[in-house]
């Protein structure tokens, strides 16, 4: 028996599977459905730009820096509000103290700030295990939400310590409008969701995965896992950041810092559950759900029920719902909506070759 | 076989009082195949993972090619040039074997997150490269053309292969391997005995190896090391061991 | 002095009552490895059942005993419907499910019970007492013996009866537990009804104190540092976590909070929690994991 085989496949193939359709697919999609969002304002009303779609985008990229943190590197966190208060206050006070920087940079520099604090509350990770990790992380959830509570200057002294955006240009076009913070927030995403795709494919999306997987193995294998742990804190705290910036600025308004409190850090933990852990494609589905579901649940109800069911209750069949979803989530389908929809698709035939593969030979 | 590669002296390792590892020395020849031994319970995976660095010994010196190597963290000992696999495999079960191997080559990476994150030329390029390096690997080992396939869907023959491939990938000096025939059949365990001896042949590198099959340790090895609560009790050339009174006794458990 | 000591016993007796919430986590994280988030929840489940029939005309006690079978048909279908489907899952999956029970019994208690605060009268009279130089809350002393007979009860549960015994041998080797036939869908329903017991103690002493409210399921928030500093898998840590964090929450709170300008006990529990996590990650009484590759 030959010691030596030739791969069945030649190396090119192989190579374009992974550098060409492989590599290009998912952004490719992403920039396809960018652009077709782009076009959506000559369709859409304000009421579904400003109350679902920008919303839906800005909870979207929350929910992959969580999933970035917990899905891909297993570091459980109840600290993402923290971090998205941490984003926005940083970026106020870029817009506000430095006014010649433009206004991407002022939000990179707010994700910065974000990504800092995050290596910072992310250090116990590297002696604690995943569940007590959420003390942690709960511990920079009250601390920072009392932090920019207490300390008025962060918040430029006003009163009840809430902000808003000082301006909101870019390139000498003012963006406060309903269009402009659109195209703020669907530039900003589509992007930073391209990037987040190419990291998960790379080495660094491998190392995160390994030290979900493999625990002390993956250091054995070769794997820094103290740096990766920093560095998948810095990187989901940016992304938590930026999209607190852009919750503030482009969608509220003017925040303060019970915006980003704790009920805001299980809003996009549930984001990853139902979409999907370990997905960058999950978290639009979650989005979705977490914000689609209580308009439906409340047009539902009003058709069905009349007004015989008051807004409280509601609420609560809200919380049933949510909490009976996550629960069947968890028990049937733990990889979430997506892989569900996934499943679902093949059955019916729907995904060509190509994108099977990919959906076999990565992440789910 | 050529100059010590890796030695060890006087290591001794205890877990709440019980001791897995007592005043072990040995030596390991550059280019060998040396066999670990020994009843369950011996000491035998955790000389390894003392080795690997992932348990740090009470007592005693390790140095591997020259250098020393004891209290190093498993990282730095990946880095040096000593690869491992694992008894229950560790791999990504939803990736592909791609990229299951590609996580061997973590050690030998330059690229850094941004990089990364916008694709840039210099971090494909690393990535193609690993990928010949990979795919080479793979087809040494006659598993190819289950390259794209996701690992939980493998056999668990193909499964420690990959594994196996994985601790090869990055050219190591030196191979650990755990039980890489445990669950095997006859035929696979001839076809995972072959590839060893081959790398060992024709790459030349050096391979401990814990096994149970005496009959493959005695093919296989050119020396065989026998643990028995956690003390060497042979050291030798399969022939030299196989009449070690001391040896038959631990295994047939007289009294001691 | 005498307001340091005020302010120091005041801290114990809060600490107290977070133990009460801290027991019932031990109890199910003893017996079946998992962080109850829902604990809360329960907490607040079995006050607004309480307070609900007391404020229907029942009796203190036909109250009492109605609430206690209300939490125990609700262990019995967590167990079926939550635990028994995710038995072999990773400690995270078994937390986010019981998040998503919180959320639930949150839900459900308020949907059915109303959202609007509600009194408890335990019949303790709210009057401070003066013990020595210092003023101490009768309620805090009440709760003070509650978690007193509770731990006796609990202790003798684990050390005389079958059923902790059992307890024991599950978390100390699941597999050999089973293996000699200990059946543990019932006693996880046992289990969980105790703690459904513990949750109606602490929800009576806690909704005395606060009234009955949704703030109740935050409970479980302060409960998290005592477990971390005590140890999740023992009774007397809980205590002695609860004693340790009440403590210096209290202190922090008076002594702390006008350096720093501002109330610190949001956050001080987690930063005592913090500082033990990296010294001592298994509490002061909890089990050491031992790391196997």
């Amino acid at each position: 028996m030959s010691s030596v085989t030739e791969p069945t496949l030649p190396l090119s193939a192989i190579s374009a599977r992974r550098f060409g359709d492989l590599h290009w697919t998912p952004a490719r999609a992403v920039l396809i459905g960018a652009i077709a969002l782009a076009f959506l304002p000559l369709f859409a009303g304000e009421y579904w730009l400003n109350a679902v779609l920008i919303p839906f985008l800005v909870m979207s990229l929350a929910g992959i820096g969580l999933n970035l943190l917990m899905g891909y590197t297993g570091l459980a966190s109840l600290g993402t509000g923290a971090f998205m208060a941490v984003g926005t206050y940083a970026t106020y006070n870029f817009l506000l103290r430095v006014p010649e920087l433009p206004l991407p940079i002022s939000l990179v520099f707010g994700g910065l700030i974000a990504a800092g604090a995050g290596v910072v509350f992310g250090l116990p990770s590297l002696r604690i295990k995943g569940f007590y990790l959420l003390a942690t992380t709960l511990a920079a959830q009250f601390f920072l939400e009392w932090l920019f509570n207490q300390y008025g200057w962060f918040s430029n002294y006003s009163t009840s310590n809430s902000i808003s955006a000082p301006r909101l240009a870019f390139l000498g076009r003012d963006l406060t409008g309903p269009l402009g913070r659109y195209y703020l927030t669907l530039a900003t995403a589509a992007l930073l969701t391209i990037v987040a795709i190419n990291i998960v494919r790379s080495q660094t999306g491998r190392n995160w995965m390994a030290i979900r997987d493999m625990d002390t193995a993956a250091a054995v294998i070769g794997i820094p896992v103290a740096a990766n742990k920093l560095l998948a804190f810095a990187v989901s705290s940016f992304y938590c950041g930026i999209a607190g910036a852009l919750w503030a600025f482009a969608y509220l308004g003017t925040v303060d810092a019970r915006s980003f409190n704790l009920d805001r850090s299980f809003q996009v933990m549930f984001v990853i559950i139902i979409g999907g852990m370990g997905s960058i494609a999950g978290n639009f589905v979650g989005a979705a759900f977490i914000l689609l579901l209580p308009i439906l649940i409340d047009h539902l109800a009003g058709s069905a029920f009349g007004n015989l069911i008051e807004a409280g209750q509601l609420e609560n069949l809200q919380k049933v719902l949510f909490g009976g979803l996550i629960i069947y989530l968890l028990i049937k389908e733990p990889a979430g909506l997506t892989a569900l929809f996934g499943t679902l698709r093949r059955k019916l035939g729907f995904l060509p070759r190509r994108a099977d593969a990919l959906a076999h030979s990565s992440d789910q | 076989m050529g100059e010590p590669i890796l030695r060890l002296r006087d290591i001794s390792l205890s877990f709440k009082g019980i001791k897995a590892l007592s005043n072990l020395s040995f030596d390991v020849d550059a280019g060998e195949i040396c066999a670990l031994i020994g009843p369950n319970g011996a000491g035998k995976s955790s000389l390894l993972n003392v080795i690997c660095g992932v348990y740090r010994a009470d007592d005693g010196e390790i140095s591997f090619a020259g250098q020393a190597l004891s209290g190093a963290k498993p990282l730095t000992v990946a880095r040096r040039g000593i690869s491992r696999t694992f008894q229950h495999n560790a791999l990504f079960k939803h990736l592909s074997v791609i990229d299951n191997v590609m996580a061997g080559l973590t050690r030998q990476a330059s690229s850094n997150i941004l990089e990364h994150a916008f694709s840039l030329p210099r971090a494909r390029a690393e990535e193609r490269a690993f990928l010949k390096r990979v795919l080479s690997v793979l087809g040494l080992l006659g598993i190819a053309q289950y390259a794209d396939a996701v690992v939980a869907t493998l056999p668990y023959g193909v499964q420690k292969r990959v594994d196996f491939a994985r601790a090869l990938v990055s050219s190591p000096k030196l191979l650990l391997l755990d039980e890489p025939l445990a669950g095997m059949n006859h035929e696979e365990k001839r076809e995972m005995t072959h590839f060893i001896r081959d790398v060992n042949e024709r790459l030349g590198v050096t391979v401990v190896l814990i096994e149970h099959d005496i009959g493959v340790v005695l093919g296989l090895s050119h020396h065989v090391l026998v643990l028995d609560y956690g003390r060497k009790v042979g050291d030798g050339t399969p022939n030299q061991v196989r009449a070690n009174p001391d040896v038959i006794a631990a295994y047939l458990g007289t009294v001691h | 002095m005498s307001f340091f000591l005020e302010t120091l016993v005041g801290g114990l007796l809060a600490g107290v009552m977070y133990a009460l919430v801290a027991i019932g986590f031990v109890l199910i994280y003893k017996a079946s490895g998992v962080f109850n988030f829902a604990q809360g929840a329960m907490v607040l489940c079995a006050a607004l059942t309480f307070v609900t029939l007391r404020e229907q005309g029942l009796s203190f006690l036909t109250a009492l005993a109605i609430a206690l079978v209300v939490m125990v048909a609700l262990a019995i279908v967590v167990e079926r419907i939550v635990l028994r489907p995710l038995i072999n899952r990773p400690p995270l999956t078994l937390f986010m499910a019981t998040l998503g029970l919180s959320f639930v019994i949150e839900g459900l208690s308020q949907f059915l019970m109303g959202a609007s605060v509600h009194e408890l009268d335990l019949g303790i009279v709210d009057v401070p007492i003066r013990i020595g130089p210092i003023l101490i809350s009768q309620l805090d002393l009440a709760a003070a013996a509650s978690a007193g007979v509770l731990v006796l009860a609990l202790s003798l549960l684990f050390s005389r009866t079958r059923i902790g015994i059992s307890l024991r041998a599950i978390a100390d080797d699941p597999q050999a537990a089973l293996s000699i036939g200990i059946r543990l869908p019932s006693l996880w329903r046992i289990v969980w009804g105790v703690a459904g017991v513990v949750s109606i103690v602490a929800g009576l002493l806690w909704g005395a104190r606060q009234g009955v409210q949704f703030a109740l399921t935050l409970v479980v928030l302060k409960a998290l540092p005592v477990l971390i500093v005590g140890g999740f898998t023992s009774i007397g840590g809980a205590i002695a976590g609860g004693f340790i964090i009440g403590a210096s929450e209290s202190l922090a709170e008076i002594y702390l909070s006008p350096l720093l300008g501002g109330s610190v006990s949001n956050w001080f529990a987690y930063a005592v929690a913090l500082v033990f996590l990296l010294i001592r990650p298994s509490g002061l009484f909890g089990e050491k994991a031992v790391e196997r590759v």
